[in-house]
C-alpha cells in the first residue's frame, strides 16, 4: 500500500507524572524501522503506545500530541486502519479452522488467493515449535501457536503500516524471527518490552522515565556486537530447551559449550 | 445543548463508555446530565452519579417495551436536561432486542457493539447498526487484530458511513475520539416534532399488557402464527 511509503509519526512532548515537561520534546518515526520503548515498570511504556493508538492531542494523561500523516494527509482516526496491535491478552474468539480464519481475514482486506494463505501459515510455522495445520481448529492452538499465527497474519494480511506491540516476550515463540518478520514487511514496529534481545534488535530505543520520554538512542555498531552475543545465547537456550522438551537425557557435554 | 442517544446489546459496555466519554466533557468544564432507560430496575444511573457526580434520571418501563417508553418520554427528558443547564445530555437506552434502533433524526446516535459477540453480530443488529452515526466497538483489546478487522469490515458492509471507533470500557482508551465526535455534533434546540430513524416493532397483543397465560383464547390484537 502506498500510504505506508511516506508515513510519518510525530510525537510532541507533554508532561511526566510530576507534571514537568518531558525531557524529549519531539520524536519522529518512519516505516521500515523499529523502536523499542523501555523503562522500569510503571514508567509509561503502555501509556506511550496508547497515545499513538489514539492520536493523542493534548487530551491524554501525558498531554502529548501525536500526528500520524503521509505527505500532509492526516490519519488521526483509529478506524483508518493505520495501526495494528498485538498484546498478551489477545485471543481468537472465532469458531472455525485456521484456513477459514485466514480466508475471512484476507477477504475482508480484499486480498485473495491460496498463495497468501499458505505463505502466512508457512511464516507462522517458522515462529513456533509445533507446526500449525490449515485444518486445525483455531481454539485447539497452543498459546505459542496462536501468537505465531497472529504475528504472521499481521505481517502478511493486515495492511496496517504501524504495528504496536506490548510485551510479547513470554509468548513461547521465536521472538527474534517474529520481530524480523514484522519489520521486513516494511512496517514501523513499536514495541514496549523488558527483553534485552528485543531491545537490541530495534534500530532505536526510547527510554521512558516517570511517565515521560527521557531520551531516544540509536543502536551503536558496538552494540550490534552485543546483540550477536545475546542472539548466540538465545540460540543456546533454545537448543537446550528443545533437547529437554524432546526428552534428551542426559544432555551431552557438547551442550555445555556456548 | 448537545444530545446523544446510546444504544447497544445488554452488557456491551454502554454505561462504561458513557462514563469515560462524559468525563472528558466534565474535565473541560462542561455540565453533563445522564438519563438511563431500562425495563427492570437498573443501577446504572447510580453508578454514573457516583463516578461523575452529575444529575441523573432513571426511567423504568416495567411492563411496557422499554423503547416505546423511551420515545414517549423524550420531550420530558429534553426539558429535564434543559432545566439542569446541561451542555451535554446523554440518554442511555435499554439493552436492544435487535429489532430496534431508538435513534432520532438529527440527534447524535451512538450504538455500542461488543467484539466478543461473534462475527455475525453486525448483521444481526441490523437497524441498530444501520441507523446510527457512531459505532463503538468494545472489548476489542481481547481479540486478535484479524478478528478486529473482519468485525469492522462486517459493520462497514451494513453501514458504510458511520464512524467506527474502538473503546476500552475498563481503561477508557478510545473514549477521547468519541468525545470529539459528540463535541462536533449540532446543538439541539427542541425535541418535539423530531422523528425516530426507524419505526419500532408493534406492541399490540394481550401479552404486551401483562397477559401470561398460554393458549389461543388468551391472545388478542396482532398475533401471527408460525405455522
Ligand atoms: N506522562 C504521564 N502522565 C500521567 N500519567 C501517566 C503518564 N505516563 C504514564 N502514566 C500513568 O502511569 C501508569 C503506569 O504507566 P504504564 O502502564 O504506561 O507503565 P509501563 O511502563 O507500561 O509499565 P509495565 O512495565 O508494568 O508494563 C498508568 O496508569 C499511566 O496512565
Ligand atoms: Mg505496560
Amino acid at each position: 500500500m502506498t500510504m505506508s511509503n511516506n508515513l510519518k509519526i510525530t510525537v510532541s512532548g507533554g508532561f511526566n507524572k510530576n507534571g514537568e515537561a518531558e525531557s524529549l520534546s519531539e520524536l519522529e518515526l518512519h516505516p521500515e524501522t523499529s523502536l523499542a520503548v523501555i523503562g522500569p515498570t510503571g514508567s509509561g511504556k503502555s501509556e506511550f503506545l496508547s497515545d499513538i493508538e489514539q492520536s493523542a492531542s493534548k487530551d491524554t494523561p501525558s498531554g502529548r500530541t501525536v500526528i500520524i500523516d503521509s505527505e500532509g494527509v492526516d490519519f488521526a482516526c483509529e478506524g483508518s486502519g493505520v495501526i495494528a496491535q498485538l498484546s498478551q491478552k489477545m485471543s481468537f474468539i472465532m469458531d472455525g479452522t485456521v484456513e477459514r480464519f485466514l480466508n475471512l481475514h484476507a477477504e475482508s482486506r480484499n486480498k485473495g488467493g491460496n498463495g497468501l494463505i499458505l505463505s502466512t501459515l508457512e511464516v507462522a510455522n517458522t515462529l513456533c515449535g509445533e507446526p500449525i495445520r490449515l485444518n486445525d481448529p483455531l481454539h485447539g492452538l497452543s498459546g505459542g501457536q496462536s501468537r505465531a499465527l497472529m504475528i504472521a497474519d499481521i505481517a502478511l494480511i493486515s495492511d496496517a503500516p504501524v504495528v504496536l506491540i506490548d510485551e510479547i516476550e513470554n509468548a513461547g515463540i521465536n521472538k527474534l524471527k517474529a520481530l524480523s518478520v514484522l519489520s521486513s514487511s516494511s512496517k514501523l514496529v513499536i514495541i514496549a518490552t523488558h527483553d534485552p534481545l528485543l531491545i537490541l534488535m530495534a534500530d532505536r530505543r526510547l527510554i521512558m522515565k516517570n511517565g515521560g520520554m527521557e531520551s531516544v538512542a540509536e543502536r551503536t555498531e558496538s552494540e550490534k556486537g552485543i546483540l550477536e552475543k545475546i542472539k548466540e545465547m538465545d540460540r543456546y537456550t533454545e537448543r537446550v530447551r528443545e533437547d529437554l522438551r524432546f526428552g534428551v537425557y542426559p544432555l551431552s557435554s557438547a551442550e555445555a559449550v556456548l | 445543548m448537545k444530545i446523544v442517544t446510546v444504544a447497544g446489546t445488554p452488557s456491551s459496555g454502554k454505561t462504561s463508555v458513557i462514563i469515560h466519554a462524559m468525563r472528558h466533557f466534565i474535565e473541560n468544564g462542561k455540565s453533563v446530565s445522564a438519563v438511563k432507560f431500562d425495563a427492570l430496575d437498573t443501577m446504572d444511573d447510580q453508578i454514573i452519579k457516583e463516578k461523575l457526580n452529575i444529575p441523573t434520571l432513571k426511567g423504568i418501563s416495567d411492563y411496557i417495551c422499554p423503547d416505546h417508553f423511551y420515545v414517549s418520554n423524550l420531550e420530558e427528558v429534553f426539558l429535564w436536561g434543559e432545566n439542569n443547564n446541561s451542555d451535554v445530555l446523554v440518554i442511555e437506552t435499554a439493552g436492544l432486542c435487535l429489532r430496534c434502533a431508538p435513534h432520532i433524526t438529527g440527534i447524535m446516535a451512538v450504538t455500542i457493539v461488543d467484539n466478543l459477540s461473534g462475527l455475525d453480530a453486525p448483521k444481526k443488529m441490523g437497524p441498530g447498526i444501520f441507523h446510527t452515526d457512531i459505532i463503538v466497538i468494545t472489548k476489542s483489546d481481547l481479540v486478535s487484530q484479524a478478528e478486529r478487522e473482519v468485525f469492522k469490515q462486517r459493520i462497514r458492509e451494513v453501514n458504510p458511513d458511520a464512524e467506527i471507533i474502538n473503546v476500552n470500557g475498563l481503561t477508557g482508551k478510545g473514549s477521547l475520539l468519541l468525545k470529539r465526535f459528540i463535541e462536533g455534533s449540532d446543538d439541539i434546540e427542541s425535541m418535539s416534532e423530531r422523528e425516530l430513524r426507524y419505526s419500532m416493532p408493534a406492541s399490540l397483543c394481550s401479552y404486551c399488557t401483562g397477559e401470561v397465560r398460554i393458549g389461543k383464547k388468551y391472545q388478542s390484537g396482532s398475533v401471527e402464527k408460525i405455522v
